[in-house]
C-alpha cells in the first residue's frame, strides 16, 4: 500500500502567478465541471437554511462585531486562555513562525513516544506543510477526514477550505481508494466510498495513540477548544488518543462561551448549508477520573498558538478585518472567480476570496502579489461572509500596498493596474480624450441595459456584480453636454 | 523537549508583535466594556409555543433520518424495547447513572467502567441520557456525567439511541448556550442526526466514523 505520503503542498513561495495556473485550470473541463457542480449544490442549500432564519443580518452584526472586539483585545484573550488552559490540565506553546509550530509538533509528537498520528482535518497544519515535516521526523500522519484522505492517498492538494477535495467526483474517487486501499471491486455510490472510508480508518482510530487537530474556537473565558465537524473523525482523535496537540493561529480565540451562541448559528449555516453540522465537539484542558466520573479523552493535551504573520496582519488597520475569518468558505462558492478556476490556481491552501487576501498577508506581500486583483470586486463574497469581512475592501487596499511596493523599481513600467492609472491620468489631463473615453462607454453598456436604465444582468464573470446589486445605465447624456446645452439654449 | 526558554521567548515576542500593532496593552476592564458593547439583537429566547417547540424538534431530528417517538413517563422502558428490536440491538452500552426504570428486561447492558474503545466496537450500540435538546437545529447535546457519560461511549458503537426529557428541550442556540454556562468547563459534543459527510459531490451521506444510526425518545 503506497501514498501515504502527503502530497507536495501548496506554497505560496513557489506557485505560479494566479493569471499563469487559472489558464491551466481553465482548460481541466472536467475541474471545472466538478467545482461548479458542488458549489451550485452548496450555495442552494446555503440560501435555503440562510433564509429560514429571519435575524441573520442581526447574527452577522453580532459576528462582525464579537469578532472586533477580540481582536482589539487579543493579547488579553490569549493570555486569559493560556491561563484557564493550563489550570484545567493543558500545556500551552507559543510559535511565532510556521518552523517554530512544525518543530514543536514534531518534538511533542517524538515525547509521546508515538511515531504515528491520526489528524482531523486543519487548515492551519496544511498551512504550514506540517505532514511533510513529520514525514521528515520519521512519524505518518494519517488524514481522517474523509476528504483529506482522498487528497492524501490521491497525492494531491486541498481546493477549498471546507471540501478539500471538492475537484473529484465520485468516479475520480473510486480510483483513488480502489488503487490505494486495493479494493478492485468498490462501486462508484457515494455511500460505497464512505464505507471504504469507514473500514479503511477504524483501525487506525483504535491503534493510534496521538492525535493532532486544529481548532474551531479558542475560549478564552474557559480555556475550552471548540471544533465543528461532520463525520465523527474529528470526535475519533479528539477522544480515543492518548495525547492531542491542537494547532491553533492566535486569530481563533474567542472572549466567552456565550459568543458560540453566535457563531454556532453563523458558520454551519454559511459553511455547509446545514442547520447544525452533525458535531460539535467543545473540551476543557485533560477531563480526569475522580470519585465522580471517569476520565474522558487524552491523557495529555497541547496546544500551540501560532503567529505565522498575523501580527503583522493586525498590525495594517486597514486589512485587519482579514483575521475576522472563521472559514466558512461561503466566499469561495459564491465567486464567479473561483468558481471558474476552482483552488488550485490560488496557489495556496486558502483559496477564493479570503485566500487572495489571506494568502498575501501570511507571506508579509512577499508572494502571491498578483491574488488580490484574483477578482472582479463584485462584492459576492462580502454579501455571504457571516462575519461582515468587506473583503473588496481588503482587496482594494491590498492592490495599492502591490502597486506602491511594485512601481517603486523597474518592473513598476510593466504594471497593469499602474499602467490602467497611467492611462487614466493622461485622459483626465485632456478634455478632449475625457469626452471621448466618456462616449465609449455609454455607446458599450447600451446592449445590456433594461428599457428602465437600469443594469441587472452583466456577462461573463463581471456577472457577479449584478447578482447582488443593480447598476444604473449612464445618463444619456453627460453632465458637460447639458450644462453646454443649456448655457446655448440660455434656460 | 522544547525548552523553556523557547517558548517562553516565542511567547514574549508574539504579544510583543499584538501590542506594537494595537499600540497598547489590553486588560480587563477594558475586555469586559467593549464585550459588553457588542449588539445582540438577535433572537435569544423562545418564540414559539411549547408544544410548537416539540414539533418542531421532531421535524428537525426526522429531517437528519433520525427516528423520534414521544412518549410518557411510564412508557419509557417499553419504547427502549421496541426501538431495540427493530435496530437488532441485543447488547447495548451505556453509562453509569442511567435511570434503571428506563432499561427493558431482556436486553443485555454493559455499564461502561472504561472499556476500551475495541470493547466499545463490538457491542450493538449504546444508549443514554442528554443534557439538553435544541429544537431549531435539531441537536442534542451530551457531556461527561452520570447518564451520559464518556464521550467515546457515544462515538464508536454504530448505534445511538438517546432519551431526551421534554423539560430539557429549548427552542433556540443561545438558549441552549445559556443552560451550559455553568457546566462549560465539562467535555461537551452537540450531536445533530448520525454522522454524515458531504465531502463526495457534496451530497449528504449518513454514517461515516459516528454512529451511522440514531434514534431519539423524547419523555414527558
Amino acid at each position: 500500500m503506497g501514498g501515504l505520503v502527503s502530497g507536495v503542498g501548496l506554497d505560496p513561495k513557489t506557485a505560479p502567478t494566479f493569471p499563469v495556473a487559472a489558464k491551466m485550470a481553465l482548460g481541466d473541463t472536467q475541474l471545472r465541471k466538478n467545482v461548479r457542480h458542488a458549489t451550485d449544490v452548496i450555495q442552494a442549500k446555503r440560501a435555503r437554511v440562510v433564509a429560514e432564519m429571519p435575524d441573520w443580518q442581526a447574527l452577522r452584526e453580532a459576528g462582525k462585531q464579537i469578532r472586533q472586539h477580540t481582536m482589539e483585545n487579543l493579547d488579553f484573550y490569549l493570555e486569559e486562555f493560556e491561563a484557564n488552559c493550563a489550570r484545567a490540565g493543558g500545556v500551552v506553546h507559543w510559535a511565532r513562525d510556521a518552523e517554530e509550530a512544525r518543530r514543536i509538533v514534531v518534538e511533542l509528537v517524538k515525547a509521546s513516544g508515538s511515531d504515528e498520528v491520526i489528524k482531523i482535518k486543519s487548515m492551519t497544519t496544511e498551512e504550514i506543510q506540517l505532514n511533510s515535516a513529520l514525514e521528515a521526523a520519521g512519524i505518518h500522519a494519517y488524514e481522517t477526514d474523509l476528504a483529506e484522505l482522498i487528497l492524501q492517498l490521491g497525492e494531491d492538494r486541498p481546493s477549498h477550505i471546507v471540501v478539500p477535495a471538492l475537484h473529484k467526483n465520485r468516479h475520480e474517487i473510486r480510483e483513488i481508494f480502489r488503487r490505494e486501499m486495493n479494493l478492485p471491486e468498490l462501486g462508484d455510490q457515494p455511500h460505497d466510498l464512505a464505507d471504504a472510508a469507514r473500514m479503511f480508518l477504524r483501525e487506525k482510530f483504535l491503534r493510534v495513540k496521538t492525535g493532532v487537530s486544529g481548532a474551531n474556537f479558542l475560549i478564552a473565558e474557559t480555556g475550552g477548544v471548540c471544533i465543528v465537524e461532520s463525520e465523527g473523525n474529528g470526535r475519533m482523535c479528539l477522544t480515543l488518543p492518548e495525547t492531542l496537540i491542537t494547532v491553533a493561529g492566535i486569530d481563533k480565540v474567542i472572549p466567552r462561551f456565550q459568543d458560540l451562541e453566535v457563531l454556532l448559528q453563523l458558520l454551519p449555516r454559511s459553511a455547509t448549508g446545514e442547520r447544525m453540522n452533525p458535531y460539535n465537539s467543545v473540551w476543557t484542558g485533560v477531563d480526569a477520573a475522580d470519585g465522580a466520573s471517569l476520565g474522558d479523552g487524552p491523557r495529555a493535551f497541547h496546544v500551540v498558538l501560532m503567529d505565522n504573520a498575523r501580527t503583522e496582519i493586525l498590525a495594517d488597520e486597514e486589512a485587519r478585518q482579514t483575521l475576522h475569518c472563521i472559514r466558512c468558505a461561503a466566499c469561495q462558492n459564491a465567486c464567479p472567480v473561483y468558481r471558474q478556476t476552482g483552488g488550485h490556481a490560488y496557489g495556496s491552501v486558502y483559496a477564493g476570496p479570503i485566500g487572495a487576501i489571506l494568502t498575501p498577508q501570511l507571506q508579509e506581500m512577499h508572494h502571491a502579489q498578483s491574488l488580490p486583483y484574483a477578482s472582479s470586486l463584485c462584492g459576492a463574497c462580502y454579501e455571504v461572509c457571516p462575519v461582515k469581512i468587506n473583503i473588496p475592501e481588503v482587496l482594494i487596499h491590498l492592490r495599492n500596498k502591490v502597486v506602491k511596493q511594485n512601481t517603486a523599481g523597474v518592473a513598476g513600467l510593466f504594471d497593469v493596474e499602474a499602467g490602467a492609472m497611467k492611462a487614466m491620468a493622461m485622459i483626465f489631463r485632456s478634455e478632449r480624450r475625457f469626452r471621448a473615453a466618456q462616449r465609449l462607454g455609454r455607446v458599450a453598456e447600451s446592449p445590456i441595459a433594461g428599457s428602465d436604465g437600469w443594469i441587472r444582468w452583466l456577462p461573463g464573470m463581471l456577472g457577479g456584480w449584478t447578482q447582488v446589486r443593480d447598476l444604473q445605465e449612464m445618463p444619456k447624456e453627460t453632465f458637460r453636454d447639458w450644462w453646454e446645452r443649456r448655457g446655448r439654449n440660455g434656460d | 523537549m522544547v525548552t523553556d526558554t523557547v517558548t517562553n521567548s516565542a511567547r514574549a515576542e508574539v504579544l510583543r508583535r499584538i501590542r506594537s500593532a494595537l499600540g497598547r496593552v489590553a486588560n480587563a476592564e477594558d475586555a469586559r466594556a467593549g464585550w459588553d458593547a457588542v449588539e445582540r439583537n438577535y433572537r435569544r429566547g423562545a418564540t414559539r409555543s411549547r408544544e410548537a417547540v416539540m414539533e418542531l424538534l421532531e421535524d428537525r431530528l426526522r429531517d437528519y433520518d433520525a427516528r423520534v417517538v414521544r412518549v410518557g413517563h411510564a412508557d419509557v422502558a417499553s419504547s427502549v424495547k421496541g426501538m431495540l428490536g427493530e435496530r437488532k440491538g441485543r447488547r447495548m452500552v451505556m453509562p453509569a447513572g442511567l435511570k434503571a426504570e428506563w432499561l427493558p428486561v431482556g436486553v443485555e447492558f454493559v455499564v461502561d467502567d472504561g472499556l476500551l474503545a475495541g470493547e466499545l466496537d463490538a457491542v450493538d450500540g449504546v444508549m443514554t441520557g442528554a443534557t439538553l435538546a435544541i429544537a431549531e437545529t435539531g441537536t442534542v447535546v451530551l457531556q461527561n456525567v452520570a447518564g451520559q457519560g464518556r464521550r467515546a461511549v457515544t462515538l464508536v458503537p454504530d448505534y445511538h439511541l438517546c432519551v431526551v426529557r421534554v423539560e430539557d428541550v429549548v427552542e433556540t442556540v443561545p438558549e441552549a448556550m445559556a443552560r451550559l454556562q455553568a457546566t462549560a468547563g465539562l467535555a461537551t459534543t452537540f450531536v445533530s442526526g448520525p454522522s454524515a459527510t458531504a465531502d463526495i459531490e457534496m451530497t449528504r451521506i449518513k454514517g461515516v466514523h459516528g454512529p451511522r444510526f440514531l434514534d431519539v425518545i423524547l419523555v414527558g
